[in-house]
């Protein structure tokens, strides 16, 4: 009888020791990440902008007055002439088309968010996919998918992304899937694989082949959690590219945007105050310093993450 | 290895017109053609404007188009220019490209140099506050905004401090009785430049191979002599003040560029370093009680050099593409703003053009990272 009230009690207990381990690997895997320090820095300059872009709908509502202070088409009528320098309302100074600076940074943080989320989402499905299925068959499908990706990665990014939006009219969205697609195709899915070609070799996949799993029940139950570390950790670079490329190619003008921080140097510089950076330090400083710092921080926690995930770099 | 080079080169073939298909689709994408752009114009009536498309083959269907350019490519032409309109592609593009190679190979070896040195060096202070400030201050380089940095340079440099003029190939008042052409003087400073590091490589493969003593002094000593030389030869040609003026405006941009890349390189040498060093033979080496600094620079480094070469030959074919923002605000023209003023101007043929050749060159860095990686690591064959 005690062989038959095993497997029934043992149900629950599996999915709690899964919890146990689970919450154990993360509280491991937080303190060496705690270690790191460099990503901590990067976190700390994620979760500020974080705070930014969550609070400028809350301000809009409540402090701000949505004819002076919306990012597009408020206009500080309190200040004489514009652009206007820092001031007690304006703490950001205001844009040469008097619109509040602070505002517009707070604004296209949200986007920015978006944009860096959305492309390491595509780019990460894409990839995980392809490099799972890539290792897992083998063989033909294997060589027409790493061909594609070489191809994918001889692709100039910037150079296509220009060609792209200066020929054809390419929004925030859209921006976002392009970035996705290539990156997802091509480095995404070439490391992707080399990993996943470690995890098709192990006996559970053997296994699970015996007891009679199906390819799709193999490559998504089995070897693509397995990624997931490698993964997450190819979003953060995914993200720093992605808002990288948005502020080039809306600095040039070249994108179908109505606020970003890429916009609003290229507004800067329409308005020719780009060279003069003592005086109106407040029009390019606020929005380029965004951009890298946001950039940095994501790459920081990359790095940072690369030191937990590839154990040829833990400490010895 | 010949039987792998073969093979190689026919993928590289395959991959290099499957570039082409993709490339040209996108950029053919957009609607309307060249013709487009006189639309608006009241002196060209709509017959002269039909004229115009079927005198570029513009009113056929587009993969008709797209056999002809296949067939053009690969007898070596490029069409033509539609906004340089007499002058070729291939013509445009002889003309820019070498002006991106300088600037852009300039730039990788003084990076590549700093990148490694540091490299080297955070690697071994692992934890260090060294290794902290040096990583961040890296990372914010490698992914500062790069147009701003470029500007910041432009006015710290340039524009306050005045040492280095702003921007542009050359200074157009100086060289506007020059009895040479820029892109004569330019061929020949290249040359010059080849010259030179030729003859150091020589010289230090030399001396490290014969293990001779006060090997640093002959290195040293020959390049100072080389230089000497070279500088005394552009002296007498009576046309250095106009080579000098394009180095001039070389100066910022290589600076910029140096300082936004070295990172790259010198994350990825910490990394290589890391794991090298936790192999078997730099324990040996520590415990036969080599000086600490032997260990890293003769053991570890030297080991740990492979995939940073990898990554140094890719980001010299990748400099087209990095060239773009760079050249576009030092208004250097090179290859990445002949791009981007193609492809504003629906100058289409250049835009291909241009991307067909990053993409030989791109093809041509990995055959070269595969030959060169025969001769690094000597436990791989072909």
């Amino acid at each position: 009888m005690a062989v038959d009230v095993a497997p029934q009690s043992a149900a629950p207990s599996i999915r709690k020791v899964r919890l146990t381990l689970f919450m154990r690997s993360l509280r491991e895997n937080w303190s060496l990440f705690l270690g790191t320090r460099i990503g901590v820095i990067g976190l700390v300059i994620i979760i500020f902008y974080l705070v930014l872009a969550l609070a400028h709908p809350i301000l809009m509502n409540t402090v701000w007055e949505e004819r002076v202070y919306d990012p597009v088409v408020g206009y500080a009528f309190d200040e004489t002439r514009q652009p206007a320098p820092p001031s007690r309302n304006h703490l950001l100074g205001t844009d040469p088309l008097g619109r509040d600076v602070l505002s517009q940074l707070m604004h296209s943080a949200r986007t920015e968010f978006l944009l860096g989320l959305l492309a390491a989402v595509v780019t990460v499905t894409i990839g995980t996919t392809v490099g799972a299925v890539a290792a897992y068959y083998g063989g033909i499908i294997d060589t027409i998918l790493m061909r594609f990706a070489d191809l994918m990665v001889m692709m100039p990014g910037i150079s296509i992304l220009i060609v792209l939006s200066a020929l054809i009219g390419v929004e925030h969205f859209e921006l976002a899937l392009i970035i996705g697609i290539l990156s997802g195709f091509g480095g995404a899915s070439i490391l992707l694989k080399s990993q996943a070609l470690s995890v098709v070799v192990k006996p559970y996949i053997d296994a699970a082949r015996a007891a009679g799993g199906g390819p799709l029940h193999i490559i998504f139950i089995h070897i693509v959690p397995n990624l997931l570390p490698l993964s997450f950790l190819y979003m953060m670079f995914t993200v720093t590219g992605a808002i990288f490329s948005e502020a080039i190619l809306s600095f040039l003008g070249l994108l179908d945007v109505r606020m970003s921080w890429g916009l609003m140097i290229h507004t800067t510089e329409a308005a020719g105050y780009l060279l003069q950076v003592g005086a109106y330090w407040w029009l390019i400083f606020p929005a380029s310093l965004s951009i890298t710092l946001l950039c940095t921080s994501f790459y920081l926690v990359g790095r940072a993450m690369d030191e937990i995930v590839n154990p040829r770099l833990r400490r010895l | 290895m010949a039987r792998y080079l073969i093979s190689r080169t026919l993928q590289i073939l395959l991959t290099l017109f499957a570039f082409i298909c993709i490339v040209y689709f996108i950029v053919n994408a957009q609607p309307g053609d060249i013709s487009n752009v006189y639309a608006m114009n009241p002196e060209l009536p709509p017959d002269a404007r039909e004229r115009l498309q079927s005198q570029f083959g513009l009113n056929e269907p587009l993969w008709k188009q797209f056999l002809v350019y296949v067939r053009n490519v690969f007898t070596g032409s490029f069409g033509v220019s539609f906004s340089f309109y007499p002058r070729t592609v291939a013509d445009v593009i002889a003309e820019r490209l070498p002006r991106t190679v300088a600037l852009f190979f300039t730039a990788t070896v003084f990076s590549f140099y700093l990148g490694f040195l540091l490299g080297k060096i955070i690697a071994w202070k692992r934890g260090g506050w060294t290794e902290y400030a040096t990583t961040i201050g890296g990372v914010t380089l490698y992914t500062v905004f790069t147009p701003w940095f470029a500007l910041m340079m432009i006015w710290l440099f340039a524009f306050k401090a005045g040492w280095f003029p702003i921007g542009k190939f050359l200074d157009p008042v100086l060289w506007r009785d020059a009895p040479i052409e820029a892109n004569t003087l330019f061929g020949r400073m290249m040359l010059t430049a080849l010259a030179l590091s030729i003859i150091v490589f020589v010289v230090f493969v030399i001396t490290t191979r014969l293990r001779i003593g006060g090997a640093r002094l002959i290195q040293l000593g020959s390049i100072v002599v080389s230089i000497g030389i070279m500088l005394g030869a552009w002296r007498l040609t009576g046309h250095g003040h106009l080579a000098w003026d394009i180095v001039k405006h070389m100066v910022l941009p290589v600076f910029t560029l140096t300082l936004i890349s070295f990172a790259g390189t010198m994350l990825l040498t910490r990394n290589s370093m890391l794991e090298t060093m936790r192999e078997d033979f730099v324990l040996a080496a520590r415990a036969k009680g080599l000086p600490e600094k032997a260990v890293r620079d003769k053991h570890v480094a030297r080991n740990a050099l492979l995939p940073v070469v990898t990554s140094l030959v890719f980001s010299l074919a990748f400099a087209v593409d990095g060239g773009v923002i760079i050249e576009s605000v030092f208004s250097w023209p090179g290859m990445g703003q002949t791009l981007v003023s193609a492809a504003v101007a629906e100058d289409l043929p250049l835009a291909v053009g241009a991307f067909v050749f990053v993409g030989i060159f791109v093809l041509l860095a990995h055959l070269a990272v595969d030959v060169i990686y025969v001769f690094l690591d000597p436990r791989i064959r072909y």
